[in-house]
């Protein structure tokens, strides 16, 4: 009797840790097999055809594996890097630092030589500014070895969009989006006027309201202060940041944001656009496709953020819209490689973006796209992005920012009072730092 | 003999005490270990920093802000959900009409998703075109509509609200259980002696119930000092840090800064606060009963 309670013992517990800790399935070995986290639901079908293309094609199984949403999809990454049980291909949510946490800890394969070959064939197809999201330059102050580290597979932008037929019920030209900051504050009244809903986005999830913030900064005061903030040389007090935030405080008074944008998530305010209960929106090149199948109909164009300023120019955010890095502790480096070189190969791209309505990042596949999208490629010219300045701000300097901006949307705080808040928090981070 | 049965009981407590070691023993002193370092959750090595973190967090005004909030949620559900589940516990332990059609009734919201409920409940609440400002239009009350999420001065009290909504069940069955246990008898016998309803209320219910009410209120301050996803599905924290409460800013320490190390210097800070609070309370229950 005491023998059985000793082995049932034993077994229970032998029973639990292997089906606790699990246990990997096996694989045939006969067979290269290639594995690829991603979290891009929307897209998850057009790559599954796309590898079964590629293993025909080659013979090579590629797995794609989706994870969603992103931030579990971003944690389980972070799990695996620790657990070293990365894939063979994955992708990295999040700031350039984590990136650059990823390269130093060994996690990624530098890709430059692989994009040098053939007189830089492969470089030259891809959009310069959606590689140089994946790029880290000399002298970068991450302190990694310069060179391209990731592979784009799409590119996005992030604009203003306009509904052309509420542009008309309000009296306005349809195909005349404002074209400066105090004719977009004229709109404003007249939405107030006419009792609808003004600019819509997911300015509760923070991000977002950076990425206008930040379109108006370099317009209001360039490049070069921008980056001098982030470094810790010129105050978020300069009359130049109060005049960015002022922006904000200008738009809510005028009528030209709707209510309720300050908690609002970006997918309550594409429903809202989509279903044309809103004149604006901001967002990425991403809502082609949600607005598609949310309200085909929606006649809508898009427009870069109308200048305050005509002593910069209007910078948006753009780039690379999701991209995919190879392990370099992987056995099959050398065939993901293969698999992303053709993945971003014309066919490919111009396949993924008929399917998934995202902008190729492959500059060749650009001739094949509809118009809408096409305006959205257009504004490369004008895109940038935090992952290209080569310097990161610290992140509770940005959540304080971009919480004092939802403070003075909702009227509870002052340009001046958030712009100084702000700067305590810089101080803080660079003292830390120290 | 005595050996022998005590080997044979700590081999069958063995399977418990491995789960619980790898689950909950390794992972806590691992968090506990985390919060002496700084560490961005993907680097390989960890500079140790010592009690820096938990210095960190006592100049942390929005730590002290999302705290002070959850407190507030804590004292509303204290209060105004108990107070309900009580008196709707009261009510159906009564011989009254349908009694199980409402103990079904009210014990739905606890079995729904959080995440079901926070959207369900942002769109009743949304300033434009939420059901809450239609009928409040319709009904001559126009004055009284607004964005209650994005309204600083209605967003942390319209989540807790919503948060006693979503949580007055559990209390309802709790309460229900226990004044089923309270003897028929003893409420004759008052009725024999004269006693009026509130008099049998006061006299009988009340203290059979001190038990029930303080285990009620330790899991309703545990659960509520912990609320989470119904917070982060309605406002996210926002608008500004106006509904912000601890796990939130836990998780925006761990993801949005990529701070684990401070993260878990505030899960643990927030740990030792809720594990004093449920001492404090233990205590005060004590007295009370005897």
């Amino acid at each position: 009797m005491f023998k059985t309670k000793i082995i049932c013992s034993v077994l229970f517990s032998t029973l639990i840790l292997i089906t606790g800790l699990g246990c990997d399935a096996k694989q045939d070995p006969s067979k290269t097999s290639i594995t690829i986290w991603h979290w891009m639901t929307d897209r998850d079908p057009a790559f599954k055809e796309l590898a079964k293309r590629y293993e025909e094609k080659t013979g090579v199984k590629v797995n794609f594996e989706l994870y969603a949403p992103s931030d579990a999809y971003s944690q389980k990454v972070r799990a695996a890097a620790q657990g070293s049980n990365l894939p063979d291909i994955f992708g990295i949510l999040g700031e350039k630092r984590d990136f650059a946490s990823f390269i130093k800890a060994g996690f990624i394969l530098e890709l430059t030589p692989y994009m040098n070959e053939d007189s830089s064939k492969w470089r030259n197809s891809l959009f310069d500014k959606a590689l140089a999201v994946n790029e880290f330059d000399e002298g970068n102050s991450y302190g990694i070895k310069p060179g391209i580290y990731g592979v784009p597979i799409d590119i996005m932008t992030i604009q203003m969009l306009y509904n052309k037929a509420l542009f008309r019920q309000l009296g306005l030209n349809p195909n005349r989006p404002p074209k400066d900051f105090s004719e977009l504050l004229e709109i404003g009244k007249k939405i107030k006027a006419a009792n609808l809903q003004g600019l819509v986005s997911g300015w509760g999830e923070i991000w977002m309201i950076d990425c206008l913030a930040s379109n108006y900064a370099f317009n209001i005061m360039g490049k070069d202060k921008v980056i001098a903030t982030i470094k810790g040389e010129v105050p978020y007090t300069d009359p130049d940041w109060i005049k960015v935030l002022s922006v904000f405080k200008e738009m809510h008074e005028s009528g030209f944001l709707a209510s309720g944008l300050v908690t609002m998530v970006n997918k309550t305010a594409e429903q809202l656009f989509a279903n044309e209960r809103a004149v604006f929106a901001f967002n990425g090149s991403w809502c082609v496709n949600v607005y598609k199948g949310m309200n085909p109909k929606l006649e809508y164009g898009a427009f870069l953020p109308p200048k305050i300023s005509d002593k910069y120019p209007m910078a948006i955010w753009g780039g690379a819209g999701s991209s995919f890095m190879v392990s370099d502790r992987s056995k099959n480096k050398e065939e993901a490689v293969k698999f992303l070189r053709w993945l971003t190969d014309v066919p490919q791209q111009a396949y993924l973006a008929e399917e998934t309505n995202n902008l190729p990042a492959n500059k060749e596949s650009l001739k094949k796209i509809p118009d809408l999208l096409a305006n959205f490629a257009r504004a490369m010219d004008y895109a940038t992005h935090p992952r290209v300045w080569g310097v990161s701000e610290f992140s509770p300097v940005i959540e304080a920012f971009d919480k004092g901006i939802q403070s003075i949307i909702i009227g509870e705080k002052t340009p001046e009072q958030v712009a100084s808040e702000v700067q305590k928090v810089k101080e803080r981070e660079l003292a830390k730092k120290r | 003999m005595r050996f022998k049965a005590a080997l044979e009981n700590y081999i069958l407590v063995f399977p418990a005490v491995l789960i619980f070691s790898i689950f909950y023993i390794i992972p806590f002193f691992s968090v506990l270990q985390l919060g002496f370092y700084e560490w961005d959750g993907i680097l390989p090595t960890k500079i140790f920093v010592g009690l820096n973190n938990f210095k960190e967090i006592f100049t942390d005004r929005v730590w002290w802000q999302a705290l002070w909030q959850s407190g507030y949620i804590t004292l509303i559900a204290l209060t105004f959900q108990n107070a309900l589940a009580f008196l709707l516990a009261w009510a159906c332990d009564r011989e009254i009409r349908m009694k199980n059609f409402y103990r079904v009734l009210f014990f739905i919201p606890p079995v729904l998703s959080e995440v079901v409920v926070g959207l369900v409940w942002q769109w009743i609440l949304n300033g434009n075109y939420g059901i809450l400002n239609h009928w409040l239009t319709h009904f001559g009350f126009a004055n009284l509509t607004r964005n209650w999420l994005a309204d600083p001065n209605t967003a942390l009290t319209t989540v807790a609200i919503v948060h006693c909504w979503k949580g007055f069940g559990w209390g309802f069955l709790l309460f229900l259980a226990g004044l089923q246990t309270i003897p028929r008898e003893l409420y004759e016998a008052a009725r024999v002696d004269g006693a009026n309803a509130w008099s049998t209320f006061k006299n009988v219910t009340i203290p059979l119930m001190i038990p029930v009410v303080i285990m009620v209120a330790i899991l309703t301050i545990l659960g509520t000092m912990q609320v989470f996803v119904l917070i982060y599905t309605m406002t996210g924290g926002g608008p500004g840090y106006h509904t912000e409460v601890p796990v939130l800013r836990i998780l925006a320490s761990m993801r949005g800064s990529s701070r684990f190390g401070y993260a878990c210097a505030q899960g643990i800070t927030f740990g030792v606060i809720l594990c004093m609070v449920s001492f404090v309370q233990l205590m005060i229950s004590r007295k009370a009963r005897n």
